[in-house]
């Protein structure tokens, strides 16, 4: 029989430890970063404030997670889309339609006397059936008819920005019940200042004026959903059939069509994904404001897009993973809060965020040359 | 010779093609063409570019649906509307450009599409079987004597022949019937073309029939009992590879001849 494979020649064992050496680097330069950016923050705030103030308390670590939560929702989506060779660019806009669907709805359904919670909670099924819908027209078209994700996307961007305008009329929805806020701002953990301080588990402390306002609350609600959904994301993506079947997709569809893979079905699927879980972010806005806004997620698409390049997904599809996106979104939100509290000109962090998008790819390309993967893209 | 082989053949085709015809537009790719395959043996299937080759086997493959003519496979017609009905039935491809997914490793690849799977919560939810897929993986691989050190890497940083040993293990592990090999020696390294022709005789060995497409006429003598030639969408001639010769064949690759009675031995 076959004698056994022979492997590429043996190379230069000094070559071989460059190598590793870059592999290694390559792989967690995103973690370095991350770490080098809060230990960065962390000395400049301390010696700004003259020791008063320490980076990563609790309100700010509560401000980070709340940053990041429509930036990584948003990012999720893409993060799959992005693998299985495509881009979602009205992953925005789907938001602010789904912010604006379920405030109007909630709204309508108080109105008919219908209950507070039920009235929201429909109304958030109604705004993720609406983002969904917008998910499955896209990737439907992109499947089926073969149109370049990047063109329908565009295009399905437009229509939700015009489905979301004319249903807030281009204002924020206001009006919503109380129970809405709480949802949106109430937390799995709470933290009492002062005397007989502490945290609090679930249970919000009867606490008013001052001492209401010093209260830190860890992981509100909708970072605790961003945070189910990540876990969701990661087993989806990395445990699943449909999880390699993105990949499979993403790195060579022909193939997987040939193997038997139900190539237009994933993609259908994965657009479908991607805006169901935009539209999450969106009733998670609504309900964190206590308002729909039809702009709520405009400013956030390239933000989201920037957190998957930095988290180490190809942009030419096939490689990825979640928990990159994760620390891609966990490093622009960083990056802001740490340069609010040094009071830098704040827009100094875009100027930021586009050096480390382009020397993320670049680092991704070193490791493809180093690999020997460089022309095979 | 071709008589003696009709009756040394078992007597029925494994793979019957008759009057195959497929067009794209005004053109006609593939032009009234019938085929008999039988089991165990290796036909070559050769002709110069645009000959009509690839189309013919994607016919067969469920890639292209004919536009006339038959399909019998196993004694009965066939009709495939995706490559995975064809897969099912036992007719493996193996493709030239490999059909292999290069970022995903050796056994996602032997399993895509069919991936095995555990199930919780009576199958509700139903994750990724990795180590069950790894040993199989490795099962097959030793049973044709392949060995890949780096079952975990990429595809794509594998040696050429360790990923055409790939396909050929995803078909045989899928229980292939017979198998089509595009052009499975091009872009391979001389050691790694001999491993692909003897990969070619341990699937006769087993009774495998193999369909062989391939430019490279040596290869096609050493490895097949029969020769078909396409020239122009049509079947010019089919002989048994022992009594004809490079020249012949060319010849009638580049349409300077054809055989007058389909099947006779010029």
């Amino acid at each position: 029989m076959a004698e056994p494979e022979t492997q590429a020649p043996a190379t230069d064992p000094r070559l071989e430890r460059r190598k590793r050496i870059v592999l290694g680097v390559s792989r967690a330069w995103a973690w370095v970063f991350l770490l080098s950016l809060i230990v960065f923050f962390t000395i400049s705030v301390y010696a700004r404030t003259d020791g008063d103030v320490f980076f990563l308390n609790l309100r700010n670590i509560q401000s980070i997670l709340n940053t990041i939560v429509p930036v990584l929702l948003l990012g999720l989506g893409q993060t799959f889309v992005i693998i299985s060779g495509g881009i979602d660019l009205s992953v925005g806009w789907v938001m602010g339609l789904s912010s604006v669907v379920s405030a109007k709805s909630t709204l309508l359904l108080v109105d008919a006397g219908i209950g507070a919670y039920p009235a929201i909670f429909i109304g958030f099924g109604i705004a993720l059936a609406a983002a969904s819908s917008v998910g499955l027209i896209s990737g439907i078209i992109i499947a089926k008819l073969r149109v370049p994700s990047f063109i329908v996307t565009l295009g399905m961007a437009f229509v939700a920005r015009g489905a979301a305008l004319m249903i807030s009329n281009g204002r924020t929805i206001g009006g919503l019940p109380q129970e809405l806020r709480e949802l949106g701002n109430e937390s799995l953990l709470y933290w009492q200042h002062g005397e007989g301080g502490g945290p609090s588990f679930l249970v919000k402390p009867d606490l008013a004026g001052e001492a209401l306002r010093s209260m830190d609350r860890l992981f509100s609600w909708p970072v605790v959903v961003t945070a189910i959904t990540v876990a969701i994301a990661v087993f989806l993506l990395h445990k699943t059939q449909f999880g390699r079947h993105t990949f499979a997709i993403g790195g060579n569809r022909e193939a997987s069509v040939r193997a038997g893979v139900p190539a237009d079905r994933q993609t259908i699927m994965i657009f479908t994904l991607s805006a169901f879980s935009a539209g999450l972010a969106g009733i998670l806005y609504t309900a964190r404001f206590t308002g729909g806004s039809s702009i709520a997620g405009e400013p956030l698409l390239l933000n989201s897009i920037a957190a998957v390049i930095i988290g180490g997904v190809s942009m030419y599809g096939g490689r990825g993973n979640v928990m990159g996106t994760v620390i891609g979104a966990l490093i622009i939100a960083i990056l802001v809060t740490g340069l609010i509290m040094l009071q830098v000109d704040p827009f100094l962090q875009f100027i930021i965020i586009g050096v480390v998008v382009i020397m993320a790819v670049l680092i991704d390309q070193a490791r493809d040359l180093v690999a020997g993967r460089a022309e095979s893209q | 010779m071709s008589e003696e082989q009709g009756t040394t053949m078992s007597s029925e085709p494994i793979l019957s093609v008759r009057n195959l015809v497929k067009r794209f537009g005004g053109l006609t790719a593939v032009n009234d063409v019938s085929l008999d395959i039988y089991p165990g043996e290796v036909v070559g299937l050769v002709g110069d570019n645009g000959a009509g080759k690839s189309t013919l086997i994607k016919c067969v493959s469920g890639v292209y649906h004919p536009d006339g003519g038959h399909i019998f496979f196993e004694g009965k017609e066939v009709r495939f509307s995706v490559p995975i009905e064809a897969r099912e039935a036992g007719i493996e491809t193996i493709y030239q450009d490999l059909a292999l997914a290069g970022n995903l490793d050796v056994s996602a690849n032997i399993f895509l599409g069919r991936e095995m799977k555990n199930r919780y919560l009576g199958g509700a939810i139903r994750t990724l079987d990795e180590k069950q897929m790894l040993s199989e993986s490795s099962g097959i691989l030793d049973r044709l004597g392949i060995h890949i050190p780096q079952m975990r890497k990429e595809i794509e940083k594998l040696s050429g022949g360790q990923r055409q040993a790939v396909a050929i293990a995803r078909a045989i592990y899928w229980n292939a019937r017979m198998m089509i090999m595009d052009e499975p020696t091009n872009n391979l390294g001389v050691p790694e073309q001999r491993k692909v022709m003897e990969l070619i005789k341990t699937l006769k060995s087993q009774g495998v029939p193999v369909i062989f497409i391939s430019h490279t006429l040596p290869d096609v003598f050493a490895a097949t009992d029969r020769i078909v030639i396409m020239h122009r969408g049509r079947k010019v001639a089919e002989m048994p590879s022992s009594s004809t010769n490079t020249t012949e064949v060319v010849e009638y690759m580049v349409g300077a001849r054809e055989q007058g009675v389909e099947g006779a031995a010029a």
